[in-house]
């Protein structure tokens, strides 16, 4: 196979349907059955250099991996992106009748959410392809993420949004400097219109014809968890689900981190999803025992989620099955009561996704599920001022009174001084 | 006046590197029938064994994912573009 640049140990790409192998380009469906491509690597030739010392001793950020990442370190697109903290959540735990628990919080990125660890990979990959313009389809934090990215590498950028994104979202992106083009439809539309757009424009697509690239990212997640927790994987992860790619390469990345002799026990993790009930089409087909994933219209406030037609549904469903997890919808009163909840017991803000996983949390907990006697870990992937909408209404000061003693002592009756 | 199938980049080594082919059809099971008619391959590259579109192979027709509308019998009119593109993608 042809190698354009990269890593010595990316042997190519290979379909993850039908398992045929391609060079490792700007591609990313299988020219035969139009499933999706994935990187493949020769774990062999990475075994052989990886060590948790060498790994260890690289930079507190998402490239301490480079060895099982499709791109080098050096040159990277890199704005600071990973290695964010593993947070012990006692507090929450105490509240759902849970044991440990951990929350991942990837709040804590450049661009204040997960998409960082993709893009940085992604368009590391595209500036070694020799892509000039950046571009994607999102959901709103990919967006923020390609558009702080590509200022920071000086590549033109394209981001196209739903019209109806969160004004955080939509200002935090646009303030970089690059084009915003805002789509009338959902994001399905969005990545219609981007995979079409594709066929037309040279453009490095970093979720479209750099998705096998950009989607390896995310594993860096699963070598961060390990990692922090002593090189152990937890029992029990629950994840957001979008498109389905996030939850399918956390399982991923422990796998490889036994696959190259970093882990000396074969990884038994359970994995778990989290979707929002207006837009749940992969815990609909768990629910209902099904193989077929249903596309569905999204109506819900977790709109980093609102992936209607999941690319990776098909994956992440299998990821759930065989490992043994579970995968809820919860409502958009659960998604405004498990944000609260997150920032009450561990001061943790985190986005509408968010509060969506710590619902899930608390439902599969209260399901048995997710039981008491497991190490659970929790990624909650986006911070809360990006979705401020959602809980303004419900969060706001406690008294408005006069600058004067007798009012603060007219409104709270305290008994200790 | 006949239906537009627009080919995605993927399959346009099967339509002569044509971006779109016009064929005739009242649904979209029978534009695609005379797509495979026209240039033969396109048949085993969308369907599967069972005769079902493939699972990451998805059809519009003006602009609307059929999964939506009737599938495969979903009726198309005169003029209307159907589109087939790679599931692949987002997220």
């Amino acid at each position: 196979m042809t190698q354009v640049q990269g890593p010595p140990f990316v042997t190519g790409l290979r379909c993850r349907e039908c398992g045929r192998e391609y060079a490792a380009d700007p591609i990313y469906t299988c020219e035969w059955c139009f499933g999706p491509l994935e990187v493949a690597y020769d774990y062999d030739a990475i075994a052989a250099t990886v060590s948790r010392d060498r790994i260890e001793a690289g930079p507190l950020s998402l490239w301490r991996y480079e060895d099982l990442l499709p791109v080098r370190a050096d040159p990277a697109v890199d704005l600071g992106t990973g290695f964010t903290p593993l947070v012990r959540a006692d507090r929450l735990a105490a509240e759902l009748g849970l044991g440990e628990v951990w929350i991942k919080n990837d709040t804590r990125n450049p661009t204040n959410s997960f998409k960082d660890r993709v893009v940085s990979v992604a368009l590391s990959k595209a500036l070694a392809f020799g892509f000039k313009v950046a571009a994607c389809a999102s959901t709103g934090n990919l967006a923020n993420s390609v558009a702080a990215h590509a200022a920071h590498a000086g590549l033109r950028s394209y981001v196209f949004i739903p019209a109806n994104l969160e004004q955080g979202k939509v200002v935090t992106t646009a303030v970089y400097g690059g084009n915003v083009v805002a789509i009338e439809g959902n994001y399905d539309d969005v990545n219609r219109l981007c995979a079409e757009l594709a066929g037309v424009y040279e453009w490095a697509f970093v979720n479209v014809n750099m998705r096998p690239y950009y989607a390896e990212g995310s594993k860096t997640l699963a070598f961060e968890t390990a990692e922090q927790l002593g090189w152990q994987v937890p029992d029990h992860v629950v994840v957001p689900v979008a498109s389905g790619s996030l939850l399918t390469k956390i399982q991923k990345g422990f796998q490889e981190l036994h696959r190259v002799g970093l882990l000396d026990e074969v990884p038994q993790v359970r994995v778990s999803g989290a979707q929002a009930a207006g837009c749940a089409p992969v815990a609909t087909a768990f629910a209902e025992g099904s193989d077929t994933i249903r596309p569905v219209k999204p109506d819900t406030i977790a709109k980093s989620l609102a992936i209607g037609n999941p690319a990776d549904g098909y994956f992440a469903l299998d990821v759930v099955r065989s490992s043994g997890g579970g995968l809820a919808a919860v409502t958009d009163d659960e998604v405004v009561e498990g944000m609260r909840l997150l920032a009450r017991t561990e001061g943790i803000f985190a986005e509408t996704a968010g509060g969506v996983t710590v619902a899930t949390l608390a439902r599969l907990a209260a399901q048995g599920v997710v039981r008491p006697d497991e190490r659970v870990v929790v990624y909650v992937t986006g911070h809360g001022l990006k979705t401020l909408e959602a809980v303004a209404g419900v969060c706001g000061p406690t008294a408005t009174i006069p600058a004067t003693l007798d009012a603060f002592h007219a409104a709270f009756e305290i008994e200790e001084h | 006046m006949p239906v537009t199938i627009r080919i995605p980049t993927q399959l346009r080594n099967l339509s002569g590197n044509a971006p779109e082919v016009e064929v005739e059809g009242s649904t979209v099971a029978e534009v695609l029938k005379a797509l495979e008619a026209r240039h033969p391959g396109f048949g085993e590259r969308l369907f599967d064994e069972g005769g079902g579109l493939r699972r990451f192979v998805n059809v519009f027709v003006a602009d609307e994912d059929i999964r939506f509308l009737q599938g495969l019998d979903t009726p198309v009119d005169d003029g209307t573009v159907v589109s087939v593109v790679p599931a692949v993608a987002g997220g």
